[in-house]
């Protein structure tokens, strides 16, 4: 599924850049608990995430994550917002909760990234 | 005997919670310029990341020396800090001394360790109450775990 479309369903906002959201995903993973998903996001996963520091955009960059998507109307500072740019991690912010995003997601074909 | 090819000294400060993971994002640029395998690359950063927040959480400083070999990756970190009391414990899956100020981080879960043995084909922990721990892990460079 491209990021785009999951971006529409999750009434995403963009926080990165709009233009690189062509890029596919078929795994999610889903935890604030950032070894979690060191352990378990396999590569090229989509991160849902509450936690929003900047540890977030580096453990997605050594996970292997392909985007992240910020959930609870939680933004990230710009300092890591930059650093995703920097790793060419697509960042995404909604406002629904993590059990309705995954929800959606998994509806949608998506599988976990564990 | 395996031909050491580089060896890199990182200094980790404690309480570093903003800079924390800089020297496992240097190791993965400078593992993918040099063209390691992406699965030993991914075990070796995570090991080098979670090593790195133990730190930052646990410790007043550190040293992370990483060595490549034609056979391996040798990553040894060694800090200045509280010690562990009981490895055992320590290396247990959901077991932590963390507190919630850690967890608020995204760490502090018990899976740091546990994550740390898990990615290394060799692991070894010594630890002495009020003076530091060392953790010694090494990834194959052939392994495909």
């Amino acid at each position: 599924m491209k990021l785009g479309e999951i971006k529409d369903v999750l009434q995403c906002q963009v926080l990165s850049d709009e233009d690189d959201l062509s890029t596919e995903v078929e795994t999610v993973v889903a935890s604030d608990g950032m070894s979690e998903i060191l352990a378990f996001a396999r590569p090229g996963a989509l991160m849902i995430t509450g936690l929003t520091n900047i540890q977030s955009v580096r453990t997605a960059d050594i996970a292997n994550v392909r985007a992240i998507v910020y959930i609870r109307g939680k933004r990230p500072n710009e300092t890591a917002i930059n650093l995703a740019r920097e790793s060419n991690i697509p960042v995404l912010a909604t406002g629904l909760g993590m059990f309705d995003v995954c929800g959606i997601l998994r509806e949608l074909g998506l599988k976990g990234g564990m | 005997m395996a031909e050491e090819l580089l060896r890199k000294t990182y200094h980790v400060n404690g309480r570093d919670f903003e800079n924390a993971g800089e020297t496992a994002t240097e190791i993965k640029q400078m593992l993918k310029d040099i063209g390691i395998d992406s699965s030993v690359i991914h075990r070796t950063v995570v090991i080098a990341f979670e090593a790195e927040m133990n730190v930052v959480m646990y410790a007043s400083e550190a040293t992370l020396t990483f060595v490549l070999t034609d056979e391996e990756i040798k990553l040894e970190i060694s800090d200045q800090g509280p010690g562990i009391q009981d490895i055992e414990m320590a290396l247990t899956e959901g077991f932590s001394t963390a507190s919630d100020e850690m967890r608020e981080m995204g760490f502090g879960f018990g899976m740091g360790l546990p994550n740390i043995r898990k990615n290394s084909d060799d692991f070894n922990i010594v630890s002495k109450v009020g003076v530091g721990t060392t953790v010694s892990a090494m990834v194959r460079l052939d392994s495909n775990a």
